[in-house]
């Protein structure tokens, strides 16, 4: 008797526990039509160093010209990973995020972000056009978010210890590599899709046409591919400063790596980047706003100044990237005497950005629009915890 | 002067209340600490058992309430799994017998040579590390391990790197004084007695540790090694600094607790499962009794 009134405590508990948790899957809403009086605040999910408000380096603040001009006063979480925003964003506690390619179409699927609209938007028009309507920031017909910043993911190398320069990612995919244990890759799902480019002209008989859309077989080989891979990475990494280390202190001399990583690194000199023949995944960031946020017009004023020309300046400097806005350009040159900022990036680049195969969520309807037996993102993360092992 | 004068106050009649009232005086004493308990300790593990029941729904977007073992069934049936929950709680033991070996001496040290003045700096000194941030920590054993270049490899010219080794090494590090201290003031209860006695009838020192410190030791052993064992079987952070591509339980769900709670739940229960049979099992030696 006593212990089935244990029992039923219990499963009350349990019942409320559940019933707190929310599941339930919502369209995105609709979008906004005009930008209406600001709510007086902004809760903002972001990646380190895309909203600084001088508390890491008193020279760089924009959070504080945006709070005085609109009223709107921010509070910004930063993620470390593209699943933490997802997580983040699906408390609904925020009003908008800054997400890349690997979590965007999620949060779309998912109903978790409105569409945007862009005519709201006054410096939408002088946003790189490649950067516009892809399939990681529209759905439908429909705008879910307004272009940041983006870059490309580079094969980086020591020139100290690797002699002769790498021209392929077979570099680092040759189970034979001599610089076995040195050897570094991202360390998430969605670099799954770099095997795979590698494989669309390594194994060209796979009919691989697009990294975020693999039928099984094609999925298949390159979760094989990795697997070989495994056994010459000497470790993973997913932070910058991690990797960073790794390379300057020497554990690390070849792998992927972002073009910030070789800038800021002490031994900068002593390591090149290039973009390998098989071309080069990437990331592109994008403002998104919350289906459920409770102040959507800071959002839409806090999205049309972080992509004005003086603030996507000092973005782009600071985190080191390519501004969607290219009008930034002269900024940064005004601002901080960098003519080279937007030619080492490659900012205004067309055809380098094309070649570029920007991250995205991969899931069963195919985001290429061939089909729909493409293997969902959720499989990509089972698969990616086999890889490791 | 007489009882009668006493003011009437609320206070007073309610006090006067709870005396007749014992079962009142019981809730109002623990009822606010044990609700808290039961929603937040049991409740959330009630949750997490719960969750791990359910499955994704088809596209992957959303939790299908379905009771169901198929997240059970996909640990079991993928090797992968198998090995990374062998994987994590091999880890964890070697790192409890390595902070034993360690902690004993410097226990021993600390309770039994030194001279009383000198042992509560001593004690302090083992807590200092505790002061600081976790993730400092595990950040510098990443410039101390790593090879080439990295402190160790740089003064000795050998360090072991990123990797299981260096793994255990620095869980070892972290968790030490969770042993010590609890080796310790098990040693400070031993009576000088004993010891003296031991050598008085003719043992020496080892023979002295193994027959009559260690026994009495054992539940301060079993106590540092619960603290040690369950830390190590749960983290995830210093396995992505200095352990190289090694995977445990902890960073296997963490990979998928925004995409796919469920599966990431059903792993996370492996872990209170292995505590909850270790737990068991040292019931079994009688350790915790004599706590």
């Amino acid at each position: 008797m006593k212990s089935a009134r244990y029992f039923g405590a219990l499963t009350a508990i349990t019942l409320l526990a559940s019933a707190c948790g929310s599941d339930s899957k919502s369209s995105g809403g609709d979008a906004l039509t005009s930008i209406g009086t600001g709510e007086k605040a902004l809760n903002l999910i972001v990646w380190a160093g895309y909203a600084e408000d001088g508390t890491t380096d008193p020279a760089y603040n924009w959070v504080k010209p945006f709070q005085d001009q609109s009223g709107c006063v921010v509070k910004s979480k930063i993620a470390a990973t593209s699943d933490e925003m997802f997580q983040l964003m699906s408390t609904g506690q925020y009003d908008g995020v800054s997400a890349s390619g690997d979590s965007s179409v999620r949060l779309i699927d998912a109903g978790l972000v409105s569409p945007v609209n862009t005519s709201l938007i006054k410096n939408y028009a002088d946003l790189s056009s490649f950067l516009k309507d892809t399939k990681y920031n529209s759905s439908g017909g429909k705008n879910y978010g307004i272009p940041h910043g983006w870059g490309a993911n580079y094969l980086m190398w020591n020139t100290d210890e690797v002699t002769t320069p790498p021209d392929s990612w077979n570099a680092v995919f040759d189970p034979a590599s001599p610089y076995s244990g040195k050897v570094t890759a991202y360390d998430a799902p969605i670099y799954i899709a770099d095997a795979a480019l590698y494989l669309k002209t390594a194994q060209p008989d796979l009919g691989i046409d697009d990294p975020y859309s693999l039928n099984q077989k094609q999925f298949d080989a390159s979760v094989a591919l990795l697997k070989e891979q495994h056994k010459v990475i000497g470790e993973y990494w997913n932070d910058y400063t991690k990797t960073m280390g790794a390379f300057e202190q020497g554990s690390t001399v070849i792998g992927t790596t972002w073009q910030v990583i070789k800038n800021l690194a002490s031994n900068t000199d002593k390591l090149q980047t290039v973009i390998p023949k098989e071309g080069s995944t990437g990331w592109s960031d994008t403002w998104m706003v919350s289906s459920k946020a409770a102040h959507p017009n800071c959002m839409y004023m806090w999205m049309d100044y972080i992509t004005s020309p003086g603030v996507q300046a000092q973005v782009a400097y600071y985190f080191g990237e390519a501004p969607a806005n290219p009008k930034a350009c002269a900024e940064i040159n005004t601002l901080y005497a960098d003519a080279t900022h937007c030619d080492v990036f490659k900012a205004t680049d067309e055809a380098f950005a094309k070649s570029i195969s920007f991250w995205a969520t991969p899931r069963k309807e195919c985001l290429n629009g061939k089909g729909s037996d493409c293997v969902p993102f959720v499989d990509w993360i089972k698969a990616w915890t086999e890889i490791k092992g | 002067m007489t009882a009668t004068t006493l003011p009437s106050s609320p206070g007073r009649s309610a006090s006067r209340w709870l005396h007749r009232h014992p079962r009142a005086r019981l809730v109002s004493l623990i009822g606010a600490p044990a609700a808290w308990m039961l929603v937040l300790y049991v409740g959330s593990l009630a949750s997490l058992f719960l969750t791990s029941l359910y499955r994704l729904n088809e596209d992957g977007s959303g939790i299908d309430q379905v009771i169901g073992v198929q997240n059970y069934r996909t640990l079991i049936d993928k090797s992968v799994y198998l090995d990374i929950a062998a994987r994590t709680i091999k880890i964890a033991v070697l790192v409890t017998l390595l902070d034993i070996v360690l902690a004993l001496p410097i226990a021993f040290f600390i309770a039994k040579v030194v001279k009383a003045r000198w042992r509560r700096l001593l004690v302090a000194a083992v807590l200092v590390p505790l002061w600081a941030s976790y993730l400092v920590k595990a950040f510098s054993w990443r410039a101390i391990i790593g090879s080439p270049g990295g402190v160790l490899d740089k003064t000795f010219g050998f360090s072991p790197n990123y990797g299981e080794v260096g793994l255990i090494i620095v869980l070892a590090y972290l968790w030490l004084p969770y042993m010590i201290v609890p080796i310790y003031s098990g040693l400070e209860r031993l009576p000088d007695s004993l010891l003296d006695a031991s050598s008085d009838l003719g043992a020496h020192f080892g023979f002295t540790f193994r027959k009559v410190v260690l026994p009495l030791l054992f539940p301060s052993i079993v106590a540092g090694s619960v603290f040690t064992f369950s830390l190590s079987l749960g983290d995830y952070i210093a396995v992505d600094l200095v352990g190289g591509k090694t995977q445990v339980i902890g960073s296997v769900v963490y990979d998928n607790f925004s995409a796919d709670l469920p599966f990431a739940a059903a792993f996370a229960v492996v872990p209170v499962i292995v505590m909850v049979a270790y737990i068991l099992g040292i019931r079994r030696t009688g350790a915790l009794e004599n706590l």
